[in-house]
């Protein structure tokens, strides 16, 4: 049966009804339309679907919305800056061409957020690693990994 | 994929759902593998119960004695990044280091990972060396049990109606003790292990002694390699030793032939990752030094 849950989404609280069953990917793309965020396989292995919580990464198809309540979660969404500005990340991945058909970049450039969080400055090994539960099914490894890297170089400056 | 969901706020709430709902209920902790299972109908439980809210669950202790206690709750990615840990039982953060991606490590928990009971599960085999137990409770009480003997079958363990896994602990590290876990995998990681060996033992130059070499993804559970550690047990080794213990811990696995490789290919893996793994314990410079090269040359 639903219930009434509420999630706080890129800082903002959002209220629905919600089947017990609902994974975090699902509610945020077919309730509240935040369809940055992207489903692959579903399944926890290719990381399209990365999300924040509380700062971290988290794969949110396997992630049940009831347990998100209470937490912060970010989309790429809330990325965003203001007047629409671009994170710094985004616009790292516009420069070094990092996307190519788009769609594992939120789940990247999520990845790539919470990995400078905890390192900002990491080793191109470290980028590398700290990216390999995200696939690239065009296979852009390098450019997604300069752009992280000079993204993690420019905040230094 | 239909359930009820339960959020018991203590063990005891949660122990009574368990005994109320055997076999028709599931705990989810990080619910990385169980939602997984769900999905994919490979279960079907009508009620979820979700353990996420009872406290006190996530902590990782050491006593005055360096005997380690870990909360069934906490995440993999904790215990990867703990400096005490990292210091006191370094194998355990390099299993956990390997169990997935960061985004897996930071929602999977350690009692998730145990009771899953996948054959592959990446922080069993170490825990198994290091002799660990389960602090285990149910309606009955209280009980421990001994890691290596909790699994009983793929998926399957020694958990009665109504119980839950609480606690995982182990005894400490003996001085000049050195335990190495090497996981075999395409994707590195984020991927399942084709074969992970784990091994411990104490040397200080001269003999080996309190050997024990664990292996994962090769047999319905996570085994021992019993007469791979009686090749090494109090003896001096050398590289014909190393290559007896690696080919009896390969005559010794079981393991099947799936997607991730046939059972002859595991065969031969055991015998290299099991070579590998003994020479990383051995404190011979040159083995280590060749060892620790292929170690990082893996995790990368």
């Amino acid at each position: 049966m639903k219930q009434l849950i509420k999630l706080r989404v890129n800082g903002i609280d959002e209220e629905l009804y919600a089947e017990p069953w609902w994974t975090l990917s699902y509610v945020l793309r077919e309730e509240l339309n935040f369809i940055g965020t992207k489903q692959g396989c579903e399944g926890g292995h290719c990381g399209a679907c990365t999300v924040l919580i509380d700062g971290k990464a988290v794969m949110s198809c396997l992630y049940l919305a009831m347990k998100a309540r209470g937490k912060d979660i970010m989309t790429i969404e809330g990325l965003e800056g203001e007047n629409g500005a671009l994170h710094p990340l985004q616009e790292a991945f516009i420069e070094h061409f990092a996307v190519q058909c788009g769609y594992c970049t939120p789940g990247m450039i999520m990845t790539a957020k919470a990995m400078l969080g905890e390192n900002p400055n990491p080793t191109e090994e470290e980028v590398r690693s700290g990216l390999s539960g995200n696939l690239c099914r065009c296979t852009g490894y390098t450019k997604i990994v300069e752009a992280i890297l000079s993204s993690a170089e420019k905040k230094g400056n | 994929m239909r359930f009820d969901y339960l959020a018991p706020p203590t063990i005891k709430e949660a122990i009574s759902l368990l005994s109320k709902y055997n076999g028709k209920a599931k705990v989810i902790a990080g619910g990385t593998d169980l939602m997984n299972l769900i999905r994919t109908k490979m279960i079907k439980p009508e009620y979820v119960v979700d353990i996420g809210h009872v406290p006190g669950l996530d902590y990782v202790k050491y006593d005055d004695k360096g005997a380690l206690s870990i909360g069934a709750l906490t995440t993999i990615r904790t215990l990867e990044m703990s400096a005490q840990v990292k210091e006191r039982h370094p194998v355990i953060c390099q299993a956990a280091a390997q169990l997935g991606s960061m985004a897996i490590r930071n929602v999977g928990t350690i009692g998730g990972n145990l009771c899953h009971a996948s054959p592959a599960a990446d922080t069993a085999p170490s825990l198994i060396a290091l002799g660990a137990r389960l602090k285990i409770v149910g309606p009955a009480g209280e009980r421990a049990v001994a890691l290596e003997n909790f699994f009983t079958g793929p998926g399957q363990t020694a958990l009665q109606r109504g119980e839950m896994v609480v606690e995982i602990q182990a005894p400490s590290m003996p001085p000049h003790t050195r335990g190495v876990y090497l996981k075999h995998s395409i994707r590195g990681a984020a991927d399942l292990a084709i074969v992970g060996v784990a091994v411990i033992a104490t040397s200080n130059g001269g003999c080996c002694r309190n050997v024990r070499i664990v292996l994962g993804a090769v047999a319905p559970t996570p085994m021992r390699a019993r007469n791979a550690e009686e090749a090494l047990e109090g003896k001096e080794i050398d590289d014909a030793l190393i290559e007896k213990a690696a080919q009896a811990a390969a005559d010794e696995s079981r393991p099947i032939t799936d997607v991730r490789g046939s059972a002859d290919y595991r065969k031969e893996m055991v015998k290299v990752f099991t070579r590998w793994a003994i020479r990383g314990v051995i404190p011979k410079e040159e083995t280590v030094n060749e060892t620790t090269h292929i170690i990082q040359r893996g995790e990368k």
